[in-house]
């Protein structure tokens, strides 16, 4: 019933509808989790500002992944959002607070810092839960026949918590970029003190990720370092080392883009190391991406839909982008 | 599965909730968008201030729904994998594809141009800033189109086969499926419904301000729409219901039989059962108030015509009559008194007095959260009535769900009503708040605009709405 070939780009829509995600709502995120170190006024209104036409469309991505698993993957859909219950509820209830923050905070000023607490708690803990939950999909979780059985805290291990860590700071680091890029005086200032903070922190999450995955078990050792993969799975940290370097290098104050760009860059590698790890499985040593793919019916009439939509969003999405460009306020406005 | 019925009937509960509360403000968001397109059109094409007004007005109103909108949408994506596993694994290959088609064609659409719409009316021309509301309402119409494709294809499933592992899959095309029997009488009916909820809220909003100052020209201009719109549509609204009854007696009368409480069947003219106690236990109507023959007349439009009841129906496939019996009604009682509204708006507009009458303004005062209820009520209706099935006729609600343990969906149910109750009430408040300022000459855009997308100070638009925009 299902087709390898369209099982397979399918994966590859699904893995890049995620990433997607994950640059795009990881730096709204991440001012939200930086939001309460800034100022109140001019510095957080500028930082929320500079992604309030954007943000919705961002988290559009996640809607993507979700709904897209549902229909590419049935099997694995029901199973990861059975396992990952406690977690993913957490993560759409404080995507709730986050989401209104956008309009409440500017509707009831009376209750301003209620809701930039809303919106700095909810960033907070939908990177965190997300984090959470990717380490608790690589561990790997327990299946009976087409459901999972495993217990309700099972997505709660201190490698998971690490990832989670990870994520926040990860995120973090991106929101900062963003307020580099796209906003100047005090805000730029104290994005990039915190660029200088964040992106070592960020450094040391993916070092220890990565060091501790292939100790998970679920073969990944030996999907990084069996003869001749490592050949091609050593390029990956190579390539990060290459980048940090860059980035390092980009942290000038004439360079506003490219410690943004670099971050997304070696954001993309430890998604490629992710994919290593995990293909050809969607639920790591249960579930591969043939066994839970839905008919080929099912996956070529979405094809066709995607193949089309997909760049017709991106050119849209872009121009949107486009529209709001350049820096967001301007010093000494007042 | 090995859950209990306690986590079966908490994850019902959890759905229904979620889906409810979020139900509300697409129902407002589609018929808001509309009627900002309609505003900024008539702006282009005849240049009067009160339309660019309104339009900035009912933007900042748009904007609050819409990110409510979002953020409990997204949370039904979800909600079939946590608590429907079962459901998503096996009708997942056909109601999946017509999802993903909702975010590719509605949901980005929305999303990325209502940026733009929001905080770019300086930041682009007019035409292409009419062209992002254009795309933001055709996107809300795109997504109501294919969830409820969905809905449809779950209370009248078509075009499918099951395959080994037990899944629905395509059987040949997919028009079959999209178009399924109940599906263009639920779109109808439901799209109406959003647009007849939307005019009820703005004349409401209108009414209001006219109470205090009937000569507010804005004031008059929404009421003015809005009475047209509740006019024209409300007697639409009922005729496209009665049709969408009649496909549900063809596709599940089990669920008409319920709504209608007739428990027993009828060989000869069956009764219009006003009201009554339905008791499901013993299956009987108590205490009811009936017109003789009025319900084959309705149902069957003819006045002998049998009709068959619950009793008919093996047990374990009936809905439960306690509580879409009242739905029902409430829903139809509320559609007659939306007619009476728009016939009262008429009857005033040929005298001349639509700006005079204090008691019609009431009248649409009280009407204002008319359509919400209506769209709840009728939402319970159809699907209460669905049961027991998720996919009717041919997948258990109690087969569907999740493997859970009762205390986990508890405690996400208590976090839910928790959150739900406290962040959209309080929306609700920022709405009503909103609506109870009258709409000024030179309407300020929302305050929240990107300083350079508006040219407002952040201290301005602390000030909320309030704050005159400074250009320059």
């Amino acid at each position: 019933m299902a087709d390898p070939v369209l099982t397979i780009i399918w994966g590859g829509i699904l893995a890049f509808a995620v990433f997607m995600y994950v640059v795009m709502d990881g730096f709204d995120l991440g001012i939200g989790i930086l939001f309460s170190t800034m100022q109140v006024g001019r510095q957080r209104d500028t930082a929320m500002n500079s992604i309030a036409p954007v943000w919705d469309g961002n988290e559009t991505w996640l809607v993507l992944g979700g709904g897209g698993l549902l229909a590419a993957f049935p099997l694995a859909y029901s199973i990861i959002m059975s396992a990952l219950y406690a977690p993913l509820i957490a993560m759409l209830l404080a995507l709730v607070f986050r989401g209104v923050a956008f309009e409440f905070r500017w509707r009831d000023p009376g209750h301003r810092a209620f809701w930039d607490f809303a919106f700095t708690g909810g960033s907070f803990l939908a990177a965190l839960t997300q984090g959470i939950m990717l380490g608790a999909l690589l561990q790997g979780v327990q299946v009976e026949g087409r459901a999972y059985a495993g217990g309700w805290w099972d997505w709660l291990t201190p490698f998971s918590v690490l990832t989670g860590a990870s994520v926040v700071t990860g995120y973090a680091l991106l929101g900062a970029c963003w307020l580099n890029w796209k906003t100047d005086g005090g805000t730029q200032v104290r994005a990039r003190r915190l660029i200088r903070v964040l992106a070592p922190l960020t450094l040391l999450a993916i070092v220890a990720v990565s060091l501790a995955t292939p100790f998970l078990g679920n073969q990944y050792f030996q999907r990084w370092f069996s003869m001749p993969r490592v050949l091609f799975t050593a390029q990956v940290p190579l390539v990060i080392a290459i980048l940090t370097w860059r980035f390092a290098r980009s942290l000038r104050p004439n360079h506003e883009l490219a410690p943004f760009v670099l971050t997304i860059a070696v954001f993309g590698l430890a998604f490629v190391g992710l994919g290593i790890s995990m293909y050809p499985y969607l639920v790591p040593n249960s579930i591969t991406l043939d066994m839970a793919a839905a008919p080929a019916s099912s996956q070529g009439f979405m094809l066709v839909g995607a193949a089309v939509l997909v760049p017709l969003i991106l050119a849209y999405t872009a121009w949107s982008y486009w529209v709001f460009r350049g820096k967001v306020a301007h010093e000494g406005y007042h | 599965m090995f859950h209990d019925a306690d986590a079966l009937f908490l994850a019902r509960i959890q759905f229904g909730f979620t889906i409810s509360f979020h139900f509300i403000f697409p129902s407002f968001s589609i018929g808001l968008a509309s009627f900002l397109a309609v505003l900024e059109g008539l702006w282009l094409k005849t240049g009067k201030a009160v339309y660019v007004d309104l339009y900035k007005y009912w933007l900042k109103i748009f904007a609050v729904v819409f990110a409510m909108g979002v953020v409990s949408g997204i949370v039904m994506s979800y909600q079939f994998g946590t608590n429907w596993a079962v459901f998503s694994d096996r009708a997942g290959p056909v109601v999946g594809p017509l999802m993903a088609y909702e975010v590719l064609t509605a949901f980005f659409l929305e999303a990325g141009f209502l940026g733009v719409m929001l905080f770019g009316m300086k930041k682009v021309g007019k035409r292409l800033h009419f062209f992002a509301t254009l795309m933001v309402a055709v996107g809300t119409f795109i997504s109501a189109f294919w969830i409820l494709s969905v809905n449809s294809w779950m209370q009248t499933p078509a075009g499918f086969s099951t395959n080994s592992a037990g899944q629905f899959v395509p059987a040949a095309g997919w028009l079959p499926i999209i178009f399924n029997p109940s599906f263009p009488y639920r779109l109808v009916h439901t799209v109406i419904a959003a647009y007849l909820t939307t005019a009820l809220a703005v004349g409401a909003a209108g009414a209001w301000h006219l109470l205090r100052d009937s000569k507010h020209e804005h004031a008059r201009k929404m009421f003015s729409m809005a009475m047209w719109m509740a006019a024209l549509v409300a007697p639409v609204q009922i005729f496209v219901g009665d049709q969408h009854g009649l496909n549900t007696l063809e596709h599940q009368p089990a669920k008409i039989m319920a709504m209608e409480g007739h428990y027993q069947s009828h060989e000869k003219g069956a009764p219009l059962i006003l009201f009554g106690i339905p008791n499901d236990e013993e299956q009987r109507m108590e205490h009811a108030i009936e017109i003789p023959r009025l319900g084959s007349l309705i149902l069957k439009h003819d006045l002998d015509a049998p009709i068959a009841g619950l009793d008919t129906i093996a047990p374990e496939n009936r809905p439960q009559a306690k509580v879409i019996f009242w739905s029902f009604r409430v829903m139809v009682g509320l559609g007659f008194l939306m007619l009476a509204l728009g016939a009262c708006s008429l009857l005033a507009r040929l005298r001349g007095r639509l700006y005079d009458w204090r008691w019609l303004k009431r009248f649409a005062v009280l009407m204002g959260p008319a359509g919400f209820i209506a769209v709840i009520a009728g939402w319970i209706t159809t699907e209460v009535g669905r049961q027991p099935f998720t996919v009717y006729g041919l997948l258990r609600t109690a087969e569907s769900a999740s493997p859970l343990a009762a205390p986990a969906v508890g405690a996400s149910l208590v976090a839910f009503v928790i959150v739900y109750f406290a962040v959209f009430g309080l929306g609700s408040g920022y709405l009503l708040k909103l609506m109870s300022r009258a709409p000024q000459p030179h309407e300020p855009e929302p305050a929240n605009a990107p300083a350079h997308a508006a040219g407002i100070t952040p201290a301005q638009a602390l000030a909320g709405g309030r704050a005159e925009t400074t250009h320059g």
